[in-house]
């Protein structure tokens, strides 16, 4: 966790508060509207398919894939230097939304589109614990 | 939708110096692009009744446009600021037309500075501009400005087969054009090579790849059409404009690879009657090098896919089939931040007028202007011509 309470901590809003605790609870909780059956992320007080407000958290499979990513080596302020070469990916869940993250536990040069990942949480405070993405053994890029 | 088609034209145009200019504050610049403006279409500041300006990132204000007015002391009936990232200009273009034709106004002045190379450190503008993210969902993992473009690019070059080279092959263009313009910043000419070879930044994207962080100013005067005739230059009319708004945060865009300068572009074509082939140049907004690929195949310059053979052997360079960025663009002229875009619209007005010099397009009768802010999330596309069609 060195240097990590430097890093852009998110603030929890209370649409997002749910996301954010299950993150403590290494859980992956998604929104789920129970009008229209569509999962949805970012958080919203609405489903932004159908605007019911019938939602639920449903926890997701944590399985992804990386629809695209960059390597940074320009890292975007001292607290993030530390960890330059860094991955910053998008990733389509497997329940359809799409979320940036880091791709990390590999090697940088490693990382393709089309690669399986999986999340993995990384503490950085007493309220924040980030999802991440490590990619699947043994699942080659398609 | 053709309701603004050739009842307004732009009568005034002017570029502050640009590039490091600590002699100069953001509001400085802001109105010494105003005077020059003014000046270059023979009015006086009492003739101006609508002010349109952008916020300025190094010396914001609460309300920016009644400081700037305060500042000049005049009293206009129409007076805001809009922010829409590098879509801004052309954005307030469009506010101002439709405020001349429905008669809130007669005469506007807009204009747009900004220091951010003298007026934030390195790091201060890279936060400031990386903080486009989203505070919880997209910041905290650390990208930069050029890291969200960086993954755009990927997407392309992964469903398309696109290359770093036709990349750099954008930056190679617009250092050409900028060694032909004595008011650029970068005046040395570069090579494919060169930009691969430069610092890798956020892969793909290398050093060359990314825009200037500059400072500098620039203002219009508009009017309607049937005023345009009353001032000592030619009129540069607007034919067409056109706006797409698709997201704000890049995670959260329908495509990667496709944006909404489809349906901004479609917009303005309608508008204006007119089709890509009738376009002699065209101005698009260059960030990144990967922004004018996208741009030139939203905007039907090419087929989807095929902007990377599109930009290769000199067809986006003067001579070639379709001139971009005149003037150096982003890349190599300038980039003070939000008011990027003004100088790509004063070079379009440049190029009517046939004042351009050693980099006048021949013949240059119709263009296309682009602009996208955010991270390829607000979309406005404006057709001018020096005919009123």
């Amino acid at each position: 966790m060195t240097g990590q309470m430097d890093k852009f901590l998110p603030c929890p809003t209370p649409e997002s508060a749910p996301f954010w605790q299950g993150c403590r609870d290494h859980k992956l909780l998604l929104q789920y509207c129970a009008a229209c059956g569509t999962h949805q992320f970012y958080p919203r007080i609405i489903c932004a398919s159908c605007m019911s407000d019938q939602l639920e958290w449903r926890e997701a499979s944590g399985r992804g894939t990386v629809e695209t990513y960059t390597i940074v080596t320009r890292a975007v302020s001292d607290a993030y230097a530390a960890d330059a070469p860094y991955v910053i990916a998008l990733i389509t869940l497997d329940e359809g939304p799409r979320m940036m993250s880091n791709v990390i536990g590999c090697d940088v040069e490693s990382v393709k589109c089309g690669v399986a990942v999986e999340v993995v949480f990384e503490q950085w405070s007493a309220e924040i614990t980030m999802p991440k993405f490590r990619p699947v053994a043994g699942q080659p890029a398609s | 939708m053709d309701n603004l088609r050739g009842k307004v034209a732009i009568v005034g145009a002017a570029d502050t110096q640009v590039g490091k200019l600590p002699q100069f504050s953001p509001t400085g610049l802001c109105i010494d692009a105003a005077r020059r403006a003014m000046a270059d279409a023979n009015i006086t500041k009492d003739q101006i009744d609508g002010l349109i300006t952008c916020n300025s990132m190094a010396e914001p204000y609460m309300y920016h446009a009644e400081a700037m007015a305060e500042y000049m002391q005049i009293f206009p009936r129409y007076c805001m600021s809009v922010g829409a990232g590098g879509s801004t200009t052309f954005s307030i273009l469009h506010h101002a037309a439709a405020a001349i034709v429905s008669g809130m106004c007669n005469t506007v002045l807009i204009t747009m500075a900004d220091s951010l190379r003298s007026g934030l450190t390195r790091d201060q503008a890279m936060k400031m501009q990386s903080s486009a993210g989203h505070s919880q969902f997209e910041i905290p993992f650390g990208p930069t400005v050029p890291a969200f473009y960086a993954l755009i690019a990927r997407a392309h070059m992964h469903k398309y087969g696109t290359t770093a080279e036709q990349f750099a092959a954008i930056a190679v263009a617009c250092r050409k054009h900028a060694c032909l313009n004595p008011a650029a910043e970068m005046r040395t000419p570069i090579t494919i090579d060169d930009v691969m070879n430069s610092r890798m930044i956020a892969d793909p994207l290398h050093l060359l790849d990314c825009s200037l962080v500059s400072d500098g100013g620039s203002a219009i005067i508009m009017t309607s059409a049937d005023r345009a005739a009353d001032f000592p230059h030619a009129p540069v009319y607007i034919l067409g404009v056109g706006e797409g708004h698709g997201h704000e945060h890049i995670s959260q865009a329908q495509s990667l690879t496709t944006s909404f300068a489809v349906e901004s572009g479609r917009r303005a074509y309608a508008m204006a009657g007119l089709k890509p082939s009738d376009m002699d140049f065209a101005q698009l907004y260059d960030c990144f090098t990967p922004t004018v690929l996208v741009e030139l195949e939203d905007l039907g310059f090419c087929k989807k896919g095929e902007g990377g053979a599109f930009v290769e052997n000199g067809n986006i360079e003067l001579g070639g089939m379709l001139p971009v960025n005149t003037h150096g663009g982003l890349l190599s002229h300038c980039h003070p931040g939000n008011p990027g875009s003004m100088f790509a619209l004063t070079e379009t007005v440049t190029q009517l007028r046939g004042n351009a010099g050693a980099r006048q397009v021949k013949d240059a009768k119709v263009a296309i202007v682009h602009g996208q802010g955010g991270i390829m999330s607000s979309h406005t596309t404006v057709i001018l011509a020096g005919e009123r069609h």
